[in-house]
């Protein structure tokens, strides 16, 4: 957990004019889709499943159809 | 002309049961499925009527390339599981291992999202009920996916009603390209292949869920060597005067966006072939190929071989076909798809292909699989990971996760065509357009009368001998307004049996 810390992003203010220009979305649409991200991906941790190696091994399904 | 493409979505959802050393998928899914009706009923009795299911018309063997198919996996008909009909004229059922909601049969594209998103309420009502009827620590948790991530996958098919008089080859040969190429906006999305042979630096992510598991251009079966174009030729309705196109190549879509269009696009294609408006055909070298490769590119200009041996890649296909959907919209009109739905569904085909063009990522808020590769790309860059981490492939299977509090795509604020009021209608209140409004009706008023349903008929005992089965054969009839002054006027299912004829 305290690695996740370190690398974790400070949570996004609002976006200057030279942040806008490094994204790599160009459209204005693009920018605000970006900034939701940022602010969804600092908050994500609290609801993705907690032993992911776990969960994703036992994750099996029988085929369908 | 084309005649009026009444469609519908069928869902078969992951399935796990939390808290449990072992589990039984199918005992999981008739307890999910049992526990909602059990406390629907409990709350509103009408909206749950205790009415099976009536196999007599099911004959899934059969192949619209010519009578049953004696070589082929014709899929077995399961009639002792659960199999309840809803007053919204759906099907709530086990299939194989898994819960399946079939939606009623719908006049347009729109309708379709509006019942499928109804749908996905149901089945997080029935999580909740289950979890009620659990011991603690146990719970039912439903995934609107398509692959477990390890080989195995289960569907999402949607369906449209055709003219029988149309040649099946035709059919085959003008909507194979469509099916390969409308990936670039149904696609749900996936972390790596389960096509085999293929790694995370081979096949990082792709579009689709469903593409790794194709193997044939044509066929019957659904559960193996899976075909780009389904013969299942089992109507439910009139067979002299229609087919039921049964399409199992899609991906089960989050996104109402990606259902309005995956449905929408495929009824004005569909409509385009029986009036035979699509002058050219375009004819991959390698069909099965050919759908793989679109879904593995995410910069969506793979070129594809043809016949010819000329190249084209996915977007110039559409945006042939969306051209041919224009003039076609404006030679034709658009009635049999709906004329406001029909224009909708033209406008933001345009907008999502100019978009998939320019700048596909502005698309994150519209599409299934460019919000999870955004969400999972952002993560996967903010935490310096492989794409081969456990983490990624679980925020993949977690994108899907019904519980909303537990939902990935719940929280990306997705674009909506939908409004909650007429989602939480769907559930109990038919469409008003179609056959289903006869047959959600019936069950709202006299479920007590009703021993069995199905698609194509009602079977009614009101105690007088024999059975009454009152049929439906015309999918375009038993409409609000066509028998809703007659359904009013009847106080007793017996006086509608009378009214209808004895």
């Amino acid at each position: 957990m305290a690695e996740r810390e370190q690398i974790r992003k400070p949570a996004p203010a609002k976006k200057d004019a030279e942040e806008i220009d490094e994204a790599p979305a160009t459209s204005e649409k693009g920018e605000k889709i970006k900034a939701e991200l940022d602010d969804l991906l600092d908050e994500i941790d609290d609801v993705l499943e907690t032993n992911a190696e776990e969960f994703v091994r036992s994750y099996v399904q029988k085929g369908g159809e | 002309m084309a005649i009026t493409k009444i469609c519908g979505i069928e869902t078969e959802y992951g399935i796990v049961i939390r808290g449990v050393d072992e589990s039984n998928p199918i005992a999981a899914s008739s307890m999910l499925i049992n526990a909602y009706l059990h406390e629907t009923r409990k709350v509103e009795p009408a909206a749950a009527p205790d009415v099976g299911w009536d196999f007599e018309d099911e004959s899934p063997g059969n192949d619209a390339r010519g009578g049953p198919s004696p070589g082929a996996m014709a899929p077995e008909v399961e009639t002792h599981l659960v199999n309840a009909v809803l007053t919204n004229g759906a099907r709530y059922y086990v299939d194989h291992a898994h819960p399946e909601l079939s939606t009623p049969e719908c006049a347009d594209a729109r309708s379709v999202v509006v019942f499928d998103r109804a749908a996905e309420q149901i089945l997080i009502e029935s999580m909740d009920a289950a979890k009620r009827a659990l011991p603690d620590g146990q719970e039912i948790v439903v995934y609107k996916n398509n692959s477990d991530g390890k080989g195995n996958s289960y569907g999402c098919h949607e369906n449209y009603l055709m003219d029988r008089q149309l040649p099946f080859g035709r059919i085959v040969s003008h909507v194979t390209p469509h099916f390969i190429t409308r990936q670039i906006f149904t696609g749900a999305g996936k972390v790596g292949s389960e096509a085999g042979g293929l790694n995370h630096v081979d096949v990082p992510f792709q579009l689709t869920q469903r593409a790794d598991f194709f193997e044939e251009e044509v066929g019957l079966e659904t559960t193996l060597k899976r075909p780009i174009v389904n013969t299942r030729d089992e109507p439910h309705c009139d067979a002299t005067k229609y087919r039921r196109l049964h399409v199992i190549v899609g991906d089960a879509n989050l996104s109402e966006v990606a259902t309005f269009l995956k449905v929408g696009t495929t009824c004005i294609v569909l409509a385009m072939i029986e009036d035979d408006a699509l002058p050219r055909d375009f004819i991959f070298n390698a069909p099965v190929w050919a759908l793989r490769r679109v879904s593995y590119d995410l910069s969506l200009r793979a070129p594809l071989e043809l016949v010819d041996g000329s190249t084209v890649t996915a977007l110039e296909v559409q945006w042939e076909l969306f051209d041919r959907a224009r003039k076609y919209a404006d030679s034709y009109g658009l009635e049999c798809v709906g004329e406001a739905v029909g224009a909708e569904v033209l406008a933001r085909w345009e907008s999502v292909l100019t978009a998939l063009e320019t700048d596909p990522m502005s698309l994150a808020d519209q599409l299934d699989w460019v919000a999870k590769y955004r969400l999972i790309e952002g993560y996967r860059d903010r935490h310096d990971l492989e794409w081969d981490d456990a983490r990624l492939a679980a925020m993949d299977l977690q994108y899907h996760d019904l519980r909303p509090e537990r939902s990935l795509f719940a929280r990306l604020g997705m674009e909506r065509i939908t409004d909650d009021t007429e989602v939480m209608a769907a559930r109990t209140e038919p469409p008003t357009d179609t056959r289903a409004y006869f047959r959600g009706k019936c069950l709202q008023r006299w479920a007590d009368d009703i021993v069995a349903a199905n698609w194509d008929s009602l079977v009614f005992d009101i105690g007088r001998e024999p059975l009454r089965r009152v049929p439906m054969m015309e999918p375009s009839r038993g409409t609000e307004a066509h028998v809703g002054t007659l359904l009013a006027d009847c106080t007793t299912a017996a006086e509608l049996l009378d009214r209808l004829g004895s």
